[in-house]
């Protein structure tokens, strides 16, 4: 086996770097952590992965060069088109998907080890023991749930399936196909030798879970969805980094496995959900909430009024939610604040934790229309401002708002921590129709006495807004 | 890799996770997932050792799998990241630049 050094230089060489690659990680990550560093915490963190890439092609005993280039090529051309041309509102599918894409890696890297185990004997050298071998197969195991729950994930997000699927005894079925994904692949670690058609078993299996249980998880939920998947591919990830004896990965993988357990852990708490919830229960299963209790009626506004209101105003707070992203609002929202503040109105952006469909969407995407960041606030940093507050405009958010969760004990939605909207002098909701949120509870927000609503297309009515207000004079 | 050792590795690496995500303020969520999103793209170095070692036609193919599903994952995962990141400025900043 030759390689361009002698054996052991490389493998000092390719040791050294993973060193100065973990470094680079953990330290890009660190100053994505503040606003101000975070451009450049990508790029140290890209400049660690360039370096690790490039020396892996040093190991010793390796072939198949041109297929890996080529292998290169075609994953990272693909990506980096898809990842240029794709639109910011559409950010969380894509994320989903490179995520899979890595489970997947990690999956095909046990794959390749767990097969070579079908053919080579047990007694030799090349022939894992059993802790590598359950470590391998674990990897395997996260790897393949979180490869196809992400392409469900993926699909859901981009529309490509439309419903959520439930059925009676979903459950139990997950937890079948758990236990004898997890069966064979005891079997396949007591055995030592497993045969071709037990690995295949596995595998098949343990995709097969990835897509009955993201199936059912509604799109609200996919903020936590999309940051477990992330989490167990960095496990994933860290479990095939022992099996390869690659301190890169298993640093790497740890590293995002504890910090997206921890980011899973904020988007549940600020849903007042636990993790179990939301991936074994589908959301509103129980029955369904009806209007009662509700008061008043529907208000409907016309936008000029709207904006008139909103241009006299001096303090204006505006709640974005997925609804804004739909529409594609973001710009037209941002160039409407942008009249009111040159009017001296002082305008804020508040965003709840779960508002759109992944953790911090609707940051991203007012930072895309150019909303500067100390603009905008989170739950906790405004939920007093609310009450000197003459406007608040609600734009496509329902539930985050819904004021029955501070009061109602026995809706679903009771105890998650909301926007106080309703504490402001005047509501504006702009909404596309009379439906009820994902929740599917009637917004009690919507009936009361200082609520407007506004209905259309976010884009369209936010156009319409800034008509109104450049009238106002 | 010695088992032991191993295991300190795992415990300062979940440290090391928690403590620089802990206080991370809302508006960083996305890119910070992205970000680390990108980070386990490191797979396609376990990946692309498993492609060179492979020796028969289904290792080959599957190794070809990963390297392509794991240079997805981390030129995918930098490229959004990035493209996110570009877009965060104070109002301070955006004085200085208009766009």
């Amino acid at each position: 086996m030759s390689g361009l050094l002698p054996e052991n230089v490389a493998m000092l060489a390719i040791d050294l770097s993973y060193l100065l690659v973990a470094f680079l990680f953990i330290m890009g990550l660190k100053a994505m952590s503040s606003p101000v560093t975070a451009r450049r915490g990508i790029v140290v963190a890209g400049v660690g992965m360039l370096i690790g890439t490039l020396m892996s092609f040093l190991y010793p005993g390796m072939g198949n060069f041109a297929l890996m280039l080529a292998a290169i090529a075609i994953g990272g051309g693909l990506a980096w088109w898809s990842g240029r041309i794709v639109a910011m509102t559409d950010m969380p599918q894509m994320i989903a998907l490179y995520n899979g894409m890595g489970g997947g890696a990690a999956a095909a890297i046990a794959a390749v080890e767990l097969l070579r185990m079908t053919t080579t004997d047990p007694a030799g050298d090349a022939h894992h023991g059993p802790v590598v071998t359950t470590l391998a197969a674990a990897g395997a195991f996260i790897g393949s749930v979180s490869f196809s729950g992400s392409l469900i994930a993926f699909g859901k997000l981009q529309d490509l399936i439309k419903r959520s699927f439930r059925f009676k005894g979903q459950q139990l079925v997950n937890l079948v196909i758990t236990a004898a994904t997890v069966a064979i692949g005891a079997w396949i670690v007591i055995s030592g030798h497993p045969t071709l058609g037990m690995v295949i078993a596995f595998f098949a299996l343990a995709l097969l879970l990835g897509i009955t249980m993201t199936l059912p998880i509604g799109g609200a939920d996919m903020p936590v969805v999309i940051s477990l998947y992330n989490a167990l591919t960095g496990l994933a990830v860290a479990f095939e980094g022992f099996v390869l004896e690659n301190a890169a990965m298993i640093i790497a993988g740890i590293v995002v496995g504890s910090a997206g357990t921890l980011l899973t852990q904020l988007m549940a708490k600020a849903m007042n959900r636990s993790l179990g919830n939301v991936l074994f229960s589908g959301f509103g299963e129980g029955p369904a909430a009806a209007a009662e209790g509700v008061t008043g009626s529907l208000k409907p506004i016309e936008p000029s009024d709207a904006g008139i209101m909103m241009a006299f105003a001096q303090r204006v707070i505006v709640i974005p939610g997925y609804g804004m992203a739909v529409a594609q609002a973001q710009h037209k929202v941002w160039e409407l604040c942008q009249l009111l503040i040159d009017k001296g109105v002082m305008v804020r952006f508040a965003i709840h934790p779960v508002a759109g469909r992944m953790p911090g969407h609707m940051n991203v995407l007012l930072a895309e229309a150019g909303v500067p960041y100390d603009l905008i606030s989170d739950l906790d940093e405004i939920n007093a401002e609310f009450d000197t507050t003459d406007v608040a405009l609600v734009i496509g958010a329902n539930d985050v708002v819904n004021p029955v969760a501070r009061t109602d004990k026995s809706s679903p939605i009771y105890g998650m921590p909301i926007l106080n909207a309703d504490k402001a002098k005047n509501v504006l909701v702009i909404k596309r129709g009379k439906g009820a949120g994902f929740s599917g509870i009637e917004n009690h927000l919507f009936y009361l006495d200082n609520t407007r609503m506004v209905y259309g297309d976010a884009q369209k009515v936010a156009a319409e807004l800034i008509h109104a207000v450049k009238a106002a004079g | 890799m010695e088992g032991v050792i191993a295991l300190y590795i795992v415990m300062l690496a979940a440290f090391t996770g928690y403590e620089v995500i802990a206080r991370v303020p809302v508006i960083l969520h996305t890119p910070l997932m992205s970000g680390s999103n990108f980070v386990h793209g490191i797979v396609l170095v376990g990946a692309m050792v498993a492609l060179g070692r492979a020796d028969t036609f289904a290792e080959q193919v599957i190794g070809f799998i990963g390297v392509v599903l794991g240079a997805g994952n981390a030129v995918g995962g930098y490229v959004v990241t990035e493209r996110m990141l570009e877009m965060f400025k104070s109002s301070g900043q955006k004085k200085k630049e208009p766009a």
